[in-house]
């Protein structure tokens, strides 16, 4: 049995992402060997990969973990583990590899193409390469488990300090 | 608190302290018989859990490497991590959700009901259900099983009431807040559920029962007991007689013991047990200690699972309050009109937003995935709990390259799904959906099997020693002062959460092994 959805809820999210220019790490200029986004007012220094190898990072974070409520910054801080030393061949041989193939069917790099359709699709190219996994692996807690992020899905975290939900709606729902 | 010498070799030495190895450690010491348990973890108490999916696990989870293979997903989602379950003081009973249901009659008798299944090693086990109930009302007793002994019901959270509606409307009848060893009022010292939601993180207020300060404490006031954290069991050491002597262990240093023993419990849990066992051949045991008849690590059992998500368009915020005090039992009879044979339970689950990320659908990306997540707090849970067929080929064997950090084989862990267990995962997927479309799911979604909370089987009981590798009391059928005290005796797995009935069995065994010391026969 796969996973099922009922045809009313193919969200207007889901057309919004087949058929428009996502406003996604585009929003990233590169100034130096550091990453800025003007929008958000955050910068990020880069040491080791090149900033445009970390601002493609953070558009296939963004590809692969799509979520239209988060802000850049919070797949920013996912990516910025993989800004090392021992990391940077793998990644800067996987980005190259992925841009050549973009390249060849957009006539452009990965990062700079509007649609998220074409760029997922290039990604499904690429899904089973070492390089693709191990990026997918580590943004499943490099985004999942930043606390910043979880009020932003409704998730509250630790509830012991705050004597847990006996006084505080463990069974308040209302709508049943 | 007592230390008794590493030569006295008058002791019982209990491997593990989770629900077998805390409670016949702790029965034994009650009873007034020098014991010792040997826990290869660290000894964390209520107040050092963490409200915190990732770190703790990192806390308490048994995270040294261990091997899969096989067809089941879990080998290729989490191919180092076959079971989710404990290395701490209190073994598993710390991340337990608290379930605590007795087996029904027939599923001690799974051969004779069931008939022959092909493919599956069905055996009855040597045990009734009438021979266990005294042990069971004495386990549900000292648990504080709610729904037992006059104990009330936990109150439903908002993912109970979700269930409730959706069961009731499809047309089941028995659904409640469960049959649990969480606390629903203040008992036995300590203090009733505050609706924390992060049982499987360890109850910070107490208030789940668990072996680490339900039970060892009250083992260790006795002054007959000494738990010994961090104490990593390498071998069990036997004489020319065939009687174990002795058990080796490394410390946190490293540095290997030999502690003397009388008797020897084992109950390291249905991976690590076999493994000790395998580990521990020798000239008199080429193939490893009670293992004549080739039966060690076989017929691994980890229950048929899987759970469902219904999205809602509403909130739920499933996470608030006790994870597990909800049940559906209609489906846990044995009815061959569905398609296979056993039965299943359904129970509420919700994991946190980490482990969601982690466990929904493991390696999927893109927004059929982020979608479902986006959805999270207007998400409602249940886990799907069934019974699967022993498979002789689905083993606990020592992996063949894999070493440890002292030199020895890592276990591997080989399990095939049985076309029954499929047959009965499709059909929980199809009501559990059922239940959750009942009250206006917008989306269902079935999430394949986490890493195996409910290891079982491995060193199965049974009537001759041709079929098995303990008797009906967990003994050795070769080695007379050998007892396993853990679910790796379960001669089949049976429905239910299985930590109820590895505390009935380990307090039967505990009475059996003082009676036999008595009677000086062990």
């Amino acid at each position: 049995m796969g996973e099922r959805q009922t045809e009313n809820t193919l969200t207007r999210r889901d057309f919004i992402a087949s058929s428009s220019v996502a406003v996604g790490a585009a929003a990233i200029i590169i100034s130096g060997s550091a990453l800025v986004s003007t929008k958000e007012s955050w910068g990020l220094e880069v040491q080791h990969l090149s900033p445009e190898s970390m601002s493609t990072l953070i558009q296939m974070s963004r590809d692969i973990y799509p979520h239209d409520r988060l802000a850049d910054r919070y797949y920013a801080v996912a990516c910025k583990g993989f800004d090392k030393q021992d990391l940077k061949d793998t990644i800067e041989e996987g980005i190259k590899v992925l841009n050549s193939l973009s390249q060849s069917q957009f006539g452009t790099d990965y990062r700079n193409i509007g649609l998220e359709s074409q760029r997922t699709s290039l990604l499904e190219n690429i899904q089973s390469t070492p390089m693709f996994q191990a990026l997918r692996g580590s943004l499943v807690t490099g985004i999942y488990n930043q606390k910043e992020v979880w009020p932003l899905f409704g998730y509250q975290g630790a509830s012991f300090e705050h004597g847990g939900y006996i006084d505080r709606g463990f069974n308040d729902i209302d709508w049943l | 608190m007592v230390k008794f010498s590493k030569d006295d070799s008058s002791v019982v030495v209990v491997i593990g302290s989770g629900a077998g190895g805390g409670v016949v450690g702790t029965d034994l010491a009650l009873k007034g018989i020098k014991t010792v348990i040997l826990e290869a973890g660290k000894r964390h108490e209520t107040e050092d859990f963490i409200n915190d999916e990732w770190d703790s696990f990192s806390q308490l989870a048994w995270s040294d490497q261990r091997m899969t293979s096989g067809s089941w997903r879990v080998a290729k989602d989490f191919a180092q991590l076959p079971a989710w379950i404990v290395k701490s003081v209190g073994g598993s009973t710390t991340h337990w959700a608290g379930a605590s249901l007795r087996f029904q009659k027939h599923e001690f008798k799974a051969k004779t009901t069931y008939g022959n299944v092909q493919g599956a090693n069905l055996l009855d086990w040597p045990i009734s259900l009438k021979e266990l109930e005294p042990f069971y009302a004495k386990a549900e007793d000292r648990m504080g099983v709610t729904r037992t002994n006059g104990i009330k019901g936990l109150p439903g959270n908002n993912n109970f009431k979700v269930f409730e509606k959706g069961a009731k409307a499809i047309g089941y009848k028995e659904v409640h807040t469960g049959q649990m060893a969480i606390n629903s009022e203040e008992r036995d010292g300590r203090p009733g559920c505050q609706q924390v939601g992060f049982c499987f993180q360890g109850c910070k207020f107490g208030a789940k029962w668990s072996t680490l300060y339900a039970e060892i404490p009250k083992g260790e006031e006795t002054g007959k007991l000494e738990v010994r954290p961090e104490s990593y069991v390498l071998r069990i050491e036997h004489d020319k007689t065939g009687k174990v002597t002795a058990v080796v262990y490394a410390d946190k240093d490293g540095k290997t013991h030999k502690q003397k023993a009388r008797v020897v419990c084992l109950a390291g849990n249905s991976i690590e047990s076999p493994r000790i066992l395998l580990n521990s051949h020798s000239s008199m045991f080429p193939d490893g200690l009670g293992n004549s008849y080739g039966h060690v690590g076989r017929n691994y059992m980890r229950h048929m699972t899987g759970s469902v998500y219904g999205i809602f368009d509403k909130p739920v915020k499933m996470w608030r309050g006790t994870t597990m005090a909800g049940i559906i039992k209609d489906e846990a009879k044995h009815n061959t009109k569905r398609g296979f044979v056993g039965g299943y339970e359904m129970e509420t689950l919700s994991l946190g937003l980490p482990f969601m990320a982690a466990f929904l659908n493991p390696g999927a990306w893109g927004r059929s995935f982020t979608t479902a997540l986006d959805s999270y707090e207007n998400m409602a849970g249940m886990w799907l709990v069934g019974e699967d067929m022993p498979q002789e080929t689905n083993r606990v064997s020592l992996h063949s390259t894999a070493k440890d950090a002292h030199g020895l084989p890592v276990a591997n862990v080989h399990f095939d799904d049985h076309p029954n267990d499929i047959a009965m995962r499709e059909h929980a997927y199809k009501q559990g959906s059922a239940v959750y479309d009942a009250v206006g799911a917008v989306r269902t979604i079935p999430t394949p099997p986490y890493p195996s909370t409910h290891n079982l089987g491995t060193n199965r009981m049974s009537e001759k020693d041709r079929d098995g590798v303990v008797n009906k009391w967990g003994r050795s059928h070769e080695i007379p002062n050998l007892f396993i005290s853990d679910g790796s005796v379960f001669t089949t797995g049976g429905c239910e959460n299985p930590t109820l009935t590895i505390v009935a069995l380990a307090t039967r065994q505990a009475e059996y092994i003082a009676d036999q010391m008595n009677k000086g026969n062990i």
